[in-house]
């Protein structure tokens, strides 16, 4: 049997509870939505650019507490990084859940991929993977600035 | 039933007055031999195959298999007979007046595609109203929405009471002279309730209205009578049934039937082709254009033998027991909500738990070996309605027992110390 704490890590189970960076953002410059059909989670993603970097990031929605854990921590890693350093997490953290192949990441990043560390146990759930991606895709979706909910399906 | 095809099944037990023991019967299944730790509570989604089943099929394919209705040679004859046998007996399970009025389609979503696309092009008009009820699954919904956007006829949709059941008074209101047809499922998939269709048909029937009733939950649990109810169209399939997947019956009235147009053209279905005009075959061939799922058939047969040998009220009696033994221990649990199924709730247990989402809840049981349903069940309408994004449902099936309960609820337990 898997060990279900190396999916549910207590750093997971703490954002899932207690997720930061829980709210809205009056006046974003980028926002999307996401939506996982299958289970009905939904996520809003709200950034405020200044320039090329993100000054402030949060999230609103509902969802279980992978899904929910995975915003909380995008959010937290996210502050003050560049579109370009956003996209770069995300196509590593992309590969690490989905076992894609991995790209190398630059010093101050590998840092923070350190802290989506705990999230990375949804590969061993392939129902699951979509949960700790759908804040993201959301993201991705915001920093395009086309507005679509973007699903998952 | 002819008795050289009957299964043997282990009866015997004394728990249940008249029943079988779900744990004997298991021995029949071979999943649970694959997994024996598997705790099943997933039957509402698919049922899992009896042994007689799987091996029909491949008996069939090993000795009698050919193509249908076409071959002058024996052995298409001898394929085609099974073939019609089979369509005799889904005939019989429903007691239905004439094997003609069976359809076999893939299942029931398109058996409800049929009808909306056959009968509904043909008969429907602007303005025409289709009544639905909330208790819908998608598949009951969705082929109505495209036949309103196509011919500009309205949906109704009828409402669920408090306890969650269908409204008879709402419904009845919303009958009238525009009422062309009444679409309907028997036993919602979502929550279980068990809808009073006998009467659902009969308010219909005043109001000069048809009737389609969606099967898929009542057919493996219910001792169903098409000709008691008096419906037009009945629907049901065969992988929730204990059947093979890719097969599934639509019942309609043969008058009924006889005056709709094809849906779909091809081979099996026609009289004469030119390439001017063609004539086509009466039901049920009309409606099966192209090499239809032979296997398919022959394997649903086999597991409506074994229904039957088992016993329908045998069965419902024991679903009905064990509902209630899931409906008392589940609301036990502090925090868990069960869904409302109004006056009857059979085989169909739905619920929320606080604090706790499906999908994570779903995934603790799965690491207890315990197979559920969670998410929106293919009736996010129903779900909003409920002011529940998702459920969890555990559904049962003839293997299952009071120990399968109380491993859900043990599950459950641990589920909640996790995530407390």
């Amino acid at each position: 049997m898997i060990d279900l704490r190396e999916l549910y890590q207590d750093i997971i189970l703490d954002h899932g509870r207690h997720p930061r960076n829980f709210r809205m953002i009056e006046h974003p410059t980028h926002t999307a939505k996401g939506h996982n059909p299958l289970c009905g989670d939904r996520v809003t993603v709200y950034l405020t650019m200044d320039g090329d970097r993100i000054n402030d990031v949060a999230f609103q929605g509902r969802g279980c507490a992978i899904s929910t854990a995975a915003a909380s921590l995008m959010t937290e890693v996210l502050k003050g990084k560049t579109e370009e350093q956003a996209r770069e997490l995300f196509a590593h953290f992309h590969a690490r859940v989905t076992g894609g192949a991995e790209t190398l990441l630059s010093e101050p990043l590998a840092e923070e991929m350190e802290r989506l560390e705990p999230l990375t146990g949804v590969k061993a759930y392939p129902a699951r993977v979509k949960c700790a991606t759908l804040s993201w895709h959301a993201l991705e979706a915001a920093l395009k600035g086309n507005g679509a909910t973007v699903k998952t399906e | 039933m002819t008795t050289a095809s009957a299964p043997a099944i282990e009866c015997g037990s004394e728990r249940l007055p008249g029943g079988f023991d779900p744990r004997r019967l298991r021995r029949q299944f071979p999943i649970f031999d694959n997994n024996p730790d598997l705790v099943f509570l997933d039957s509402g989604a698919s049922a899992q195959k009896p042994a007689l089943v799987i091996d029909r099929v491949a008996d069939y394919y090993r000795t009698d298999y050919a193509n249908v209705h076409r071959g002058v040679y024996r052995l298409s004859a001898r394929s085609t007979e099974l073939f019609e046998e089979a369509r005799a007996k889904v005939q019989r399970f429903l007691n239905a007046a004439d094997p003609r009025e069976i359809v076999f389609v893939r299942g029931a979503t398109e058996a409800i595609n049929l009808v909306a696309q056959s009968w509904g092009w043909a008969f429907l008009k602007p303005g025409d109203e289709v009544v639905i009820s909330e208790l819908e699954h998608h598949s009951n919904i969705v082929p109505w929405q495209l036949l309103r956007d196509r011919l500009g006829i309205r949906l109704v949709v009828t409402p669920i009471d408090a306890t969650g059941g269908l409204d008879l008074a709402a419904f009845a209101a919303k009958l009238s002279s525009r009422t062309r047809l009444v679409a309907i499922t028997h036993i919602a998939n979502a929550t279980g309730s068990l809808v009073p269709v006998e009467t659902v048909v009969e308010l219909s029937h005043r109001a000069g209205a048809r009737v389609l009733i969606d099967g898929c939950q009542a057919a493996p649990r219910l001792a169903v009578d098409v000709q008691a109810l008096g419906c037009d169209f009945y629907t049901f399939s065969g992988h929730k049934t204990y059947g093979p997947t890719g097969i599934g019956v639509l019942w309609g009235r043969y008058d009924v039937l006889a005056a709709m147009p094809p849906w779909q053209g091809g081979g099996d279905m026609i009289v004469n082709v030119t390439f001017e005009k063609t004539d086509f075959q009466d039901p049920p061939h009309r409606f099966e254009a192209g090499t239809p799922d032979i296997s398919g058939a022959i394997g649903l047969a086999a597991a409506l033998d074994f229904i039957e040998e088992l016993g329908r009220e045998n069965i419902l009696e024991h679903e009905e027991a064990l509902t209630g033994y899931g409906v008392d221990q589940l609301s036990r649990i502090p925090g868990l909500q069960l869904l409302g199924a109004g006056q009857r709730r059979l085989g169909i247990l739905s619920f929320d738990l606080e604090g706790v989402h499906p999908h994570d809840l779903a995934t603790v049981l799965d690491q207890h070996h315990v197979a559920v349903r969670a998410g929106h069940h293919c009736a996010q309408p129903l779900l909003d309605k409920l002011g529940v994004g998702a459920t969890t449902r555990a559904s049962l099936g003839v293997y299952n027992d009071e120990r399968d309960i109380d491993a859900l609820v043990d599950a459950i337990e641990a589920a909640r110390e996790m995530f407390r």
